[in-house]
């Protein structure tokens, strides 16, 4: 009878958290709210999903949509560009001097009806060298560039830029490029003269057959507008761009084969009539190359988000943080709270007991929602003609787990501040303001971007970054807004300033609990 | 009644609470219009902006004080039973619930009015720093004086709706969950909803992105209500709600 440990004895770990986990379970209406709340994600997400049907003519007729391209890292990719080429087999390289890019541009048309054309190069804008896998769409690729208002890029694979020396290029100072491979490895170089060379970066593509396809190309982003949307949102419309770039002095050294150079608009659309769509161009009269590409060569941020069939998260939240507040205001109401600390006089230890308790239900229960929504509902949405940016396995998971986890810390935020009220409402006004409505007017009101980011920069409402699968790239230009789904941390970052607050509040919670009469 | 009315005036009044309700109110409703005015600039090439909707901004954070004010009217009785003896000396429990919306109305009314005539010369004064047009902020025009009172009626009827709400579920912490679920989720719905008809439905039943075209004066055209029917869908939704709370109050033991 004496041969209790410390650890299962009255104010021990297990005890403590066998009498909350017992408090918990025997509360009906906990057990049933906890439920009803995961039940409320599942059934929105598959709803919401099994709602959003998807087409690509718009028609009466379904049409499959186009595939998208994938690159080699798994990301969907635009890959489009207009290239002239040979094909090199083994090492080589190519040298070419930039002597001048142009462009033009649709803007809004001010006029209905009548095309607004202009006279520019978008941002990222890009013209070079480059030495391609193949002429497949997302094979993999390494290219050194000019660029509109970005100076001169190295860029691979579609996710990688690094920058060289900025400036644009003209006949008074024109660039000079030289791309070379040795086997695995491309190495980018500039100059401005065409003697003194600068390496801008190296790019290692593995698995790069023997035979490559080496050469000119040109590509332009269409140009982005946003506007907000009238129902909330916002809307943002591409217009075409294209960019013209001439090149002269090309010396291409290496085993090419044939001799001449082949013209490919690498991934072209179609009108309807079977006609390209804006087709890219090329000239060449002694040795001078004009080449002329609409289009780009990046990742693709188009398309419907894994996390999107969380829509009933929010929902989940505003629930957990109800049953959180109130299994601790609960004691207080009952006077539950002065027998559960004459048994646990160590009260610091008891609120923390509380607060695993109700993170570990949340977890579990949160993981169940969470892992059914997005596995089924993007089976849905893809089942109706949905078109989801692919991402990793892993990337998945942190966001099935990361919601799971962010549910988990948000009750305990709200049982912090359940304890520090004492009072049902107070605690649950104050844990809503802080995590659902900071969110909710981040990205459905008509606060101004800056304003959203600087929202879910410093509240608890950070957290929701754990959702986030697509990355913002800096080298292509999108509306990286929380209104887009893009958040201003990165996915753990955010979940950091969530899980401050929180340990803040438990903190808080605890000195309070400690210095007060219950 | 007027006795009724006296009664729920003493119990509201001598809550510690409900003067610093009524202070936060005014206080959040100031702030957040101010923040968001202040983060707002126009370019010489136009504004995408609705004016009144930035200085009348912090409504929208001010509600969730309403609606703890509201809620705390009625469901500070349940919680202490004090709901018995109010219904001991008022047995009219229909006219009990009457004489609380009328109180929490004229409250609301007040403190909304303070609130939303101190954001909106504030604001308007920032944003022409901004650089707004002048044209767009005269706070005496048509649309603004209608952004400005409508704000105010829509306070109010989040009261209403709230005190509905409390009325049926009782628990506090429930009703408050419920109200601000109601308002905040429909917004956060709609953006996830990827079909457009789906999501135009969702907006002209949600509570507050209705209730609040009443405070839109651009872009009149692109909405899916006009302003003042907006405002009554939240009424509808305020009436819907103090009806059934009425209908459980009568029908269950207190």
């Amino acid at each position: 009878m004496t041969t209790t440990v410390n650890r299962s004895g009255p104010g021990g770990p297990a005890r403590l958290l066998r009498a909350e986990w017992t408090k918990f379970r025997t509360v009906r209406a906990w057990v049933v709210a906890m439920t009803a709340g995961s039940l409320v994600i599942v059934l929105l997400g598959l709803s919401s999903a099994s709602g959003s049907h998807a087409s690509c003519d718009g028609g009466p007729t379904e049409a499959v949509c186009p595939a998208v391209p994938v690159g080699p890292g798994g990301e969907a990719v635009e890959d489009k560009f207009y290239f002239v080429h040979r094909t090199l087999a083994g090492d080589g390289s190519i040298t070419v001097r930039a002597t001048s890019m142009t462009g033009q541009i649709r803007k809004p048309d001010v006029t209905p009806g009548v095309r607004n054309v202009v006279s520019g190069l978008v941002p990222w804008a890009k013209a070079g060298v480059m030495v391609k896998q193949s002429t497949r769409q997302g094979s993999a690729y390494a290219a050194l560039m000019v660029t509109g208002a970005h100076g001169v890029r190295m860029q691979h694979d579609f996710t990688h830029d690094v920058a060289g020396r900025p400036g644009g290029v003209s006949e008074d100072s024109p660039r000079w490029l030289r791309l070379t491979r040795s086997g695995d490895t491309l190495t980018g170089y500039e100059s401005t003269d065409g003697t003194d060379w600068a390496e801008v970066g190296t790019a290692r593509l593995s698995g790069l057959p023997a035979r490559v396809e080496i050469g000119l190309f040109a590509a332009s982003p269409g140009d982005l507008t946003v506007t907000r949307g009238d129902l909330g949102g916002s809307v943002s419309a591409v217009r075409f761009t294209e960019a013209t770039a001439v090149f002269d002095r090309v010396d291409l050294e290496g085993e090419t084969s044939g001799g001449a150079w082949r013209n490919d608009d690498i991934g072209v659309t179609e009108a309807p009539d079977g006609s390209p769509h804006h087709p890219g161009r090329a000239s060449e009269s002694g040795g001078t190359f004009s080449v002329t590409g609409v289009g780009d060569i990046a990742p693709s941020i188009e398309g419907q988000t894994v996390e999107r069939t969380l829509t009933g998260v929010l929902t989940g939240l505003i629930v957990v943080i109800v049953v959180a507040v109130t299994s601790v205001t609960a004691e207080y109401r009952r006077g539950l709270i002065r027998t559960t600390l004459i048994a646990v006089p160590r009260r610091g230890r008891m609120l923390v007991a509380k607060a695993l308790t109700i993170g570990t239900v949340t977890f579990a229960a949160g993981l169940v929602a969470t892992a059914i929504t997005l596995t089924f509902g993007t089976r849905i949405l893809r089942a109706n003609g949905n078109y989801i940016l692919p991402v990793s396995w892993l990337t998945e998971v942190r966001v099935v787990v990361g919601t799971a986890a962010l549910l988990a810390v948000a009750a305990v935020l709200a049982l912090a501040l359940g304890a520090l009220f004492r009072r049902s409402v107070g605690g649950v006004i104050t844990a809503i303001v802080l995590t659902v409505v900071p969110h909710v007017l981040a990205t459905t009101s008509v606060l101004p971007d800056t304003a959203a980011r600087w929202l879910l920069r410093l509240t608890p409402a950070a957290g929701f970054a754990i959702q986030q699968s697509i990355p913002e790239y800096a080298h292509v230009l999108g509306h990286y807004a929380p209104i887009a789904g893009f958040y201003p941390l990165a996915p753990w970052a955010g979940f950091a300033v969530l899980a401050g607050y929180a340990a803040l509040a438990l903190g808080l919670a605890v000195v309070r609990l400690r210095r007060r009469d219950a | 009644m007027t006795r009724n009315l006296y009664a729920e005036w003493t119990k509201l009044r001598t809550l510690p609470g409900t003067g610093r309700l009524l202070l936060a109110l005014v206080m959040l409703t100031v702030a957040v219009s101010v923040a968001a005015a202040a983060v707002v600039s126009c370019t010489s090439s136009g504004c995408g902006y609705d004016p009144a909707k930035i200085i009348l901004f912090g409504v929208q954070a001010g509600q969730a004080v309403v609606a703890t004010l509201a809620v705390l009217t009625i469901s500070g009785e349940f919680s202490t039973g004090m709901i018995r003896t109010t219904l001991a000396a008022m047995p009219g429990r229909v006219s009990v619930l009457a004489t609380k919306a009328v109180i929490l109305t004229g409250l609301t009314l007040a403190a909304g009015s303070v609130a939303v005539l101190a954001s909106a010369p504030a604001g308007r004064w920032i944003l022409l720093g901004n650089g707004f047009p002048p044209e767009s902020l005269a706070l005496t025009g048509g649309p603004m004086l209608r952004a400005a009172s409508g704000s105010v009626l829509y306070l109010a009827l989040i009261a209403l709706f709230s005190l509905g709400i409390a009325t049926a579920v009782r628990d506090s912490a429930t009703a408050i969950g419920v109200v601000l679920g109601l308002l905040y989720l429909f917004p956060a719905v709609i953006l996830m909803v990827p079909d457009a008809d789906v999501a135009k439905i969702l907006w002209q039943i949600s509570p507050m992105n209705a209730g609040l075209a009443v405070q839109a004066t651009t872009h009149l055209a692109g909405l899916p209500l006009s302003p003042w029917a907006g405002l009554g869908v939240l009424a509808a939704w305020a009436t819907a709600a103090l009806l059934g709370g009425g209908l459980l109050l009568r029908a269950r033991d207190a």
